[in-house]
């Protein structure tokens, strides 16, 4: 009997092999770490400002390639993510060396050297920027694995911000896009030993995978933000910020509020303004039609991810008002059994009744008992002891007051790291408790001199280990750092913008 | 004791017993009294491990052959799923895998039409010198002194006497032998009007790597035409990317009329070449298809082995890390020279095709020896020991790369304790 040849033969093609990327972000990562300060802002601020003209064109597609969220709002996001992240960081040194006469220290940065960053499908092309602008102000290599469900969006924004680095001076191959992302390249990728540092916002299961392939990790878990509301609460400005929130890119940032915890003093009151700017209050049949709808078959239904609440109820079988912008939906008990009491990407808000703080903060450990916890929390109030007490108690590492939890957990309109990977801490299986910042992409090298004053400290006065790159550039010369003052004009104007986009997003026009 | 399954060996030195006993006397024991006691055994990428473990950087990679490194795990992939379905094939015919290869190729090569298949490149310009032969109706040959081509009948009559007065195969009456960069010369030799073809390594390899002069190539092909010659490139070493550019006559702007790739083509897994052919230079074809026979010459496996050393090639990161390789080593050893100048005097280099100068005129052997001892192994350059052969493969990582470079710098002091000591010291002094 003749022996059998296969009909086929299946030779790996090119989307199977990372290698060759990988060198070449290696190069990229080794010859940036050198990189003066003037030219790595060059660099990050020519990105910056490609990603921000580019904003609307990728809201637009991100939308249209996952079918989440809201294109304004994306916009808004990925203007945030481009200049916004680059103007909050551009005045930190991220450099060095940093001389501290008094402590006797001269500190100088060390990149992590190529970075793999993990995005999602929900926040897909923001993240794309966010990471990639922090990663370049630290003078990192980056290599993003998109989520396959936004590969086109991700792959085309990184390839524009990746040529108008290298325009810009940088290393090439300095950023770098797996086009065909699946598990199997994923979990190579993060076991590679020429990645040096994971950066993961995805799924839990992927965060978990994350810290198992042994490579340095930042992976940051769920949310399911609570939000308490006090009788010292303005109602009126607390009720349209949560609408705010809750309908901001229809929910889809994992800093959203899951459920509110209304004081019982003022819970009716409470309704009625949610109902004012622009909530729709489901009654308990629509709130069983809901259920069906939003969990299937033991998991989130992800067709309603980031939808419109009109949207939403239409699918459920039920009509609501044109200008509703989410669904509340009334819950006797703050139990895990209750559906609405978990984390919900959608513009759909559990509201429960409490007695009081005591109250709100049992049912928000009750809420983040099995996901969600380190993540995010706000709280309504103008009574400081309340809100320190509610801080201490609840499972979560960022407690936003007074504003939309949304976006001010995320870094806009509040002083935390502007934000597409919130570090949800021990209790939240990261490493990372803060917001994701440049300062989380690099060590610092730390020359120490003895603390006896009888010993000298070095003069490190205009010393630098850094080379302003020469042959990397093709096309101009490395700009100083008087040339940036010259932008500062522009600067400024920019500035300007996005606060204005910022402010008039978080209803305070 | 060292089991390889189908054979054992109580120890290295039992092997290399054996080995001048039933193998090569002369050359396992050249190696032997060089100080070079390499049995190689396991390697991977571009690391090679002796018998006894010792680890090797290689940078000597052969000639261009194991360019993507030891046992690549893409080609042996390509090379293990094809035998599942083909083994060398029917030279007579025409054949699927080599039809494609060929394909592949013609679309790789500007101005070419066919692709011819050896099993090796010795036979490769045989076939190119016949070519030349046929297209011209000329019988004469002109080389590079130093130049190096191979060891096959008309190939070893066009390098170094060495190779070939040995074994009485030296035919001086249709081979010519002219100074490298020397167009005078070249001039004189082709003008008598009966030349068939100039061979020419695009950088004489086994001479060191001299760089050819601003404009030599193109002009060694203007001469050629002008006398009616044809321009044969022997791209072994510097084809494939090795000097940034997919050929090495890419990169010198001159478009030979026949010209030869081997060794890296089949990435060390398959012994594969080629003889790239125009229209005119492939003629015989026309006439009898069957006038030069290889029974292992487009042996199919290597086809697809070389198919996917060709899509690899076409990367765009392949042609990053060379440029980021040729620009690391060239910063590297200008800083070498600045720093030991009295050991390293110059750089030869184009793209990752690169001749590190010493100053003693046989630097180069005390080198590869000081480097052997320190990790890496670099050969000398056979026919101008003052150089050594420093050939990076073009898949090599920036951390490999740093390590090369770290460890020349240590292996320094020992090549200027081994130069002190060599014999000849005083008079290169």
């Amino acid at each position: 009997m003749a022996p059998e040849t296969p009909e086929t033969l299946n030779f790996s093609s090119y989307r199977d092999t990372y290698g060759a990327m990988l060198d070449r972000a290696g190069w990229a990562a080794t010859t940036f770490s050198r990189y003066d300060r003037a030219t790595t802002l060059k660099i990050a601020g020519a990105v910056a400002r490609a990603a921000y003209g580019k904003a609307a064109h990728y809201a637009e597609w991100a939308v249209r390639e996952t079918s989440f969220g809201v294109v304004e709002d994306k916009r808004l996001k990925n203007e945030l993510c481009s200049l916004g992240v680059f103007e909050t960081y551009r005045d930190t040194d991220y450099i060095g060396p940093v001389i501290d006469q008094s402590r006797k220290t001269v500190r100088i940065a060390r990149p992590a050297g190529v970075i793999l960053a993990l995005t999602p499908s929900t926040n897909p092309v923001a993240t794309v920027f966010f990471k990639t602008i922090l990663a370049l102000l630290t003078r990192n290599a980056i290599v993003i694995c998109p989520h396959p469900a936004a590969k086109a969006c991700c792959a085309d924004a990184a390839d524009l911000i990746a040529a108008e680095a290298v325009r810009a001076g940088a290393p090439d191959g300095v950023i770098q896009v797996v086009r065909e992302p699946s598990i199997p390249a994923l979990e190579g990728l993060m076991s590679d030993e020429r990645i040096d540092l994971v950066v993961a916002t995805g799924g839990p299961a992927v965060v978990r995978a994350a810290y198992r392939s042994g490579t340095p990790s930042f992976g940051v878990g769920p949310g399911n933000g609570p939000v308490y509301v006090d009788s010292s609460a303005d109602l009126a400005a607390a009720a349209t910020r949560i609408v705010e929130s809750k309908s901001f890119d229809n929910s889809i940032l994992c800093t959203n509020e899951s459920v509110v915890l209304a004081e019982e003093a003022i819970a009716d009151r409470l309704l009625r303004a949610l109902q004012t700017s622009g909530a729709h209050v489901c009654s308990p049949g629509e709130r069983e039609k809901l259920r069906a709808f939003l969990w299937r078959d033991g998991g989130f239904n992800i067709g309603a991810i980031g939808k419109d609440a009109s949207v939403i109820a239409r699918a459920c079988g039920f009509d609501v008002p044109g200008n509703t912008r989410i669904l509340l939906v009334p819950i006797d008990r703050v139990l895990p059994e209750e559906h609405f009491t978990r984390e919900k990407l959608c513009p759909v808000l559990g509201f429960a009744v409490v007695t009081g703080t005591d109250e709100a903060i049992r049912a928000a450990r009750m809420m983040n008992r099995k996901s969600g916890g380190g993540h995010s929390a706000a709280i309504h109030s103008q009574n400081e002891m309340t809100i320190m007490t509610y801080a201490a108690g609840v499972p979560a590492l960022r407690i936003v007051v007074n504003a939309p939890c949304s976006q001010g957990a995320a870094g806009f309109g509040s002083n935390l790291g502007p934000t597409m990977t919130i570090g949800t801490g021990f209790m939240g299986g990261s490493a990372l408790g803060e917001n994701l910042t440049p300062a989380s992409l690099i060590n610092w090298s730390s020359i120490a001199y003895p603390t006896d004053p009888r010993m000298p400290f070095g003069n490190f006065e205009g010393l630098t280990p850094w080379k302003t790159p020469n042959s990397t550039i093709p096309d101009e010369q490395p700009s100083s750092v008087s040339a940036f003052d010259e932008m500062a004009d522009l600067r400024e104007k920019i500035r300007a913008l996005v606060r204005d986009e910022l402010n008039s997003a978080l209803g305070r026009t | 004791m060292f089991d390889y399954g189908m054979f054992q060996f109580s120890s290295k030195e039992e092997v290399i017993e054996k080995s001048i006993a039933c193998w090569n006397p002369g050359k396992t024991k050249f190696w032997r009294d060089a100080g070079i006691d390499l049995v190689i055994d396991r390697r991977e990428g571009y690391l090679i491990y002796d018998m006894n473990g010792k680890r090797l950087i290689d940078l000597h990679i052969n000639g261009g052959t194991f360019n993507f490194g030891h046992r690549n795990t893409e080609l042996v992939g390509a090379l293990k799923t094809a035998l599942d379905r083909f083994d060398i094939g029917n030279h007579w015919f025409p054949s699927v895998a080599r039809t494609a290869l060929a394909e592949a190729l013609v679309k790789v090569c500007p101005g070419f039409d066919y692709a011819f298949f050896a099993p090796g490149g010795a036979e490769a310009i045989d076939v190119a010198i016949k070519s030349a032969r046929y297209t011209t109706q000329r019988r004469k040959v002109i080389s590079i002194i130093k130049g190096y081509h191979g060891h096959s009948g008309l190939s070893v009559a066009t390098g170094d006497s060495r190779f070939s007065k040995i074994f009485l195969s030296d035919r001086p009456d249709e081979f010519t032998q002219v100074p490298f960069n020397d167009l005078g010369a070249m001039e004189r030799a082709l003008s008598a009007q009966d030349i068939a073809a100039v061979i020419l390594e695009t950088i004489p390899a086994t001479y060191g790597f001299p760089m050819p002069h601003e404009g030599y190539n193109r002009s060694v092909k203007a001469l050629c035409e002008k006398y009616g010659a044809l321009y044969i490139a022997d791209e072994v070493q510097t084809g494939l990317l090795r000097t940034g550019e997919m050929w090495g006559w890419q990169s010198y702007g001159v478009q030979p009329d026949i010209f030869v790739s081997a060794k890296g083509i089949s990435g060390g897994i398959y012994p594969f070449a080629v003889t790239m052919l125009t229209k005119k230079t492939g003629a015989w074809m026309e006439e009898d298809g069957a006038a030069h026979i290889s029974t292992s010459g487009g042996a199919e496996p290597g086809c697809f082995v070389a198919l996917k050393v060709l899509e690899i090639l076409q990367r765009p990161e392949v042609r990053a890390n060379v440029q980021y390789l040729t620009r690391y080593f060239s910063d590297a050893f200008h800083d070498i020279i600045r720093s030991d100048g009295d050991v390293v005097v110059g750089l030869r280099q184009k793209g990752v095709v690169i001749g590190v100068e010493f100053a003693h005129h046989e630097g180069g052997v005390h080198a590869s020896r000081a480097l052997y001892e320190n990790g890496v192994w670099a050969i000398f350059s056979s026919l101008d020991k003052r150089v050594l052969q420093f050939k990076p493969g073009v898949l090599m990582s920036s951390a490999l790369a740093e390590e090369v470079v770290d460890r020349f710098r240590v292996a320094i002091p020992r090549m200027r304790e081994l130069i002190a000591r060599a014999p000849s010291a005083r008079s290169a002094a």
